[in-house]
């Protein structure tokens, strides 16, 4: 009956069709739910106010773009393609850049109540996936109302989100278990994020980069993924990602990256996870 | 021997065996990177801690286990340990059945939430389904008392309303071994009757339990057995009482023996000094656990090197809460005990029935000259001993007063004319 407890102890025996990944995910879904409420439901402009940030920068930025540089000009439906990159772009910087502190923010929680503490960074990208889920729904609707009608190549959509979701988790779990002994990840961070920001196809498209730093930059996961969904949503006639990049096996690149840093969280999550309730 | 038996009789749902955990508390310790870089190359020194060393015990499946100790002894981190927070260095625990935790009522409640989705929240965090959780939201506020107030962000809750529904939830919570540490200390008088009540239904349900405390009235209450913790070391464990009266004599010699060290150099001086000071029991045997509303004798000893004429004994009883509830003096009271020599020892004793409230008090020994050339204090020992008074009467005051009550119904007319 006893069952030996592993080194973080949380081993019980007796849980009856009721096993740790079951409960890690519904931890994980539950503490999801409940911060989204409290974000969209405390008010009854809640989620419109949520809405309006990634909206007043497409405003601000279309409207720049395309009337004061005269950038989006030459580019098909560049304020459609200017929404999805800033929504999906949105979607990663918020969910790593609340991830960051995520962890030593619950430290009461974490020393308190045995659970997995990778379930925090997760449950607060699980949040930011359900805004996200609600703006991609928005653009979507843009998209109709643009005259663009759907197609069989909008399912195409779902694995690209899977992958997004793959880095943004994988980020946070990294960023948030680099927080707990180093405390200045959040600058650090927040100066990655900018360069990640300008280095991603969000308020320019891929083709208007010149050949050959093109390339350079289609090897950001990020980038990748902002193209092709652009691509297989908006506008067929912009390259798709594994044109973009110069032929389809240069789309392992950015799928190594993502295994990479995939990796590199679980092993160092793994490796921290047993002293990391005391060194919050 | 009885103990013995009991191991075979019954499985064992907690093993604790031989558990070492220090913590390595840097001296220096970089929180950033910055630092990390700056100081790279000099290795950061660390000073270990001992959390816990060589701890072993079993706690048998139905068994309400006592864990109590003095602050800084390793109770909450042997919890922490059992629970799976920390990581223990060496040694096992083992534990057979669903456990949940208590460590603080309340903890993951988000004032954000209204009760129903904080019962739910916190249900899922202690392990249980979804399904489970929504299932036990109306028992829990029904225990609570809360029916009114579902709908209500605890945030706006008082701290007597969320303390009711935090410890709701842990009851309703059936896991088969529960860790509780020091949740009792909370609610008024009467939610803590119910509080006691359900501990004792939880004990009946056979339902394993591991208790921190420094309440030693709830550890002899409900405790099959106890443990000692002391330096991170089990050093005794046994009956409840048994442990208890060693924990008390554990936590006043550690505070008699550092007044001592102060005073030693100054004693000798004195023309008389109190020596040790202890309280008794009717029947002449030493406590440091007063139940209410017995009687008991204050004595002092006192050393006399020089002679002294009609000294006043005088004795005064502070709570540890802050106020002195009592003082007394055989000089206010119009005795004269007459001389005493140099060399003589004289124990006086103040008799008294015990009106304190529960709590922890001290006793302040005094003698002094009142009157003539040598008047003035000669010694003043204070805290020269220490009790704890158990009992529920007049909680969270400092003495019960005996009283009566009586109701008489008054006609509305009376009352207005």
């Amino acid at each position: 009956m006893s069952a030996q407890a592993s080194a973080t102890g949380t081993t019980i025996a007796g849980l009856h069709s009721d096993d740790r990944a079951v409960r890690f995910l519904r931890l994980t879904f539950s503490l999801a739910v409940m911060e989204f409420k409290i974000r969209y439901f405390g008010s009854v402009l809640g989620y419109l106010w949520s809405l309006m940030r990634p909206l007043m920068l497409f405003g601000v930025l279309y409207v720049v773009f395309t009337h004061v540089v005269r950038f989006g000009g030459g580019i098909t439906h560049y304020p459609l393609k200017l929404l999805l990159g800033i929504v999906l772009w949105t979607y990663f910087a918020e969910a790593t850049g609340q991830a960051v502190q995520s962890l030593v923010a619950r430290e009461a929680l974490l020393r308190k109540i045995p659970f997995p503490p990778a379930v925090i960074p997760l449950s607060v990208g699980l949040t930011s996936a359900f805004n996200l889920g609600l703006n991609l729904c928005v653009v979507i609707l843009f998209v109709l109302v643009s005259g663009i009608g759907p197609a069989w190549s909008w399912l195409e959509l779902l694995p690209l989100l899977v992958l997004l979701l793959t880095v943004t988790a994988s980020v946070s779990t990294l960023l948030a278990v680099l927080y707990v002994p180093f405390r200045d990840m959040s600058p650090i961070w927040e100066v990655v994020s900018q360069l990640l920001f300008w280095g991603t196809p969000i308020i320019y498209v891929i083709e208007t980069v010149p050949s050959g730093a093109r390339e350079l930059l289609m090897m950001n996961p990020l980038a990748a993924t902002i193209e092709q969904a652009r691509h297989v949503l908006i506008d067929p006639s912009a390259p798709s990602a594994a044109a973009a990049s110069g032929g389809a096996v240069r789309l392992l690149i950015p799928l190594a990256i993502v295994g990479l840093v995939l990796g590199a969280s679980l092993e160092l999550y793994r490796r921290m996870r047993p002293t990391l309730a005391e060194r919050l | 021997m009885a103990a013995k038996r009991r191991d075979n009789a019954t499985r064992p749902a907690i093993v604790v065996d031989r558990v070492s955990k220090q913590f390595r508390v840097p001296q220096e310790r970089y929180f950033t990177l910055k630092e990390r870089v700056l100081h790279g190359f000099r290795r950061t020194r660390f000073e270990p801690l001992e959390g816990l060393h060589e701890v072993s015990f079993n706690v048998h499946a139905g068994e309400f286990l006592g864990v109590v100790g003095r602050n800084g002894s390793g109770k909450s981190t042997l919890l922490k340990c059992i629970a799976g927070i920390y990581r223990v260095d060496r040694g096992d625990i083992r534990i057979a059945g669903r456990m949940s935790t208590f460590i603080e009522l309340g903890v993951g409640f988000n004032p954000e939430l209204a009760a129903r989705d904080n019962i739910i929240l916190n249900a899922i965090l202690h392990g249980l389904t979804r399904r489970d959780a929504a299932a036990r939201v109306d028992e829990v506020i029904e225990f609570a008392g809360l029916e009114e107030f579902t709908e209500l962000k605890l945030k706006n809750y008082s701290s007597g309303m969320y303390v009711r529904l935090a410890f709701a939830v842990m009851v309703q919570i059936d896991a088969e071994i529960i860790l509780i540490d020091e949740v009792l200390a909370v609610g008024d008088a009467a939610f803590q009757q119910k509080c006691y009540q359900e501990f004792d239904r939880m004990r009946d349900d056979g339902r394993t339990i591991l208790f921190v405390s420094h309440d030693m009235n709830a550890v002899n209450r409900f405790c099959d057995r106890a443990v000692l913790l002391e330096r991170g070391e089990v050093i005794a464990m046994g009956k409840p009482s048994d442990v208890t009266g060693e924990y008390l004599a554990v936590n006043f010699k550690r505070e008699r023996g550092a007044d001592a060290t102060e005073l030693i150099g100054t004693l000798r001086d004195r023309a008389a000094y109190v020596a040790d000071a202890w309280i008794e029991d009717e029947g002449g045997s030493r406590r440091e656990y007063l139940e209410q509303g017995r009687s008991y004798v204050c004595k002092a000893r006192v050393e006399f090197n020089e002679d002294l004429e009609d000294p006043s004994f005088g004795l005064a009883i502070e709570s540890a809460r802050g106020p002195t509830v009592f003082t007394t003096s055989s000089g206010w009271a119009g005795q004269h005990p007459g001389s005493f020599r140099a060399g003589e020892h004289v124990v006086f004793a103040v008799a008294f029935d015990n009106p304190l409230a529960a709590g922890r008090y001290y006793v302040n020994a005094q003698l002094e000259i009142l009157e003539g050339p040598q008047a003035g204090v000669v010694d003043r020992r204070d805290r020269a001993t220490a009790f704890v008074v158990t009992g529920t009467d007049a909680e969270g005051s400092l003495v019960s007063i005996p009283h009566d009550f009586t109701f008489q119904r008054v006609a509305a007319q009376e009352v207005s004319s």
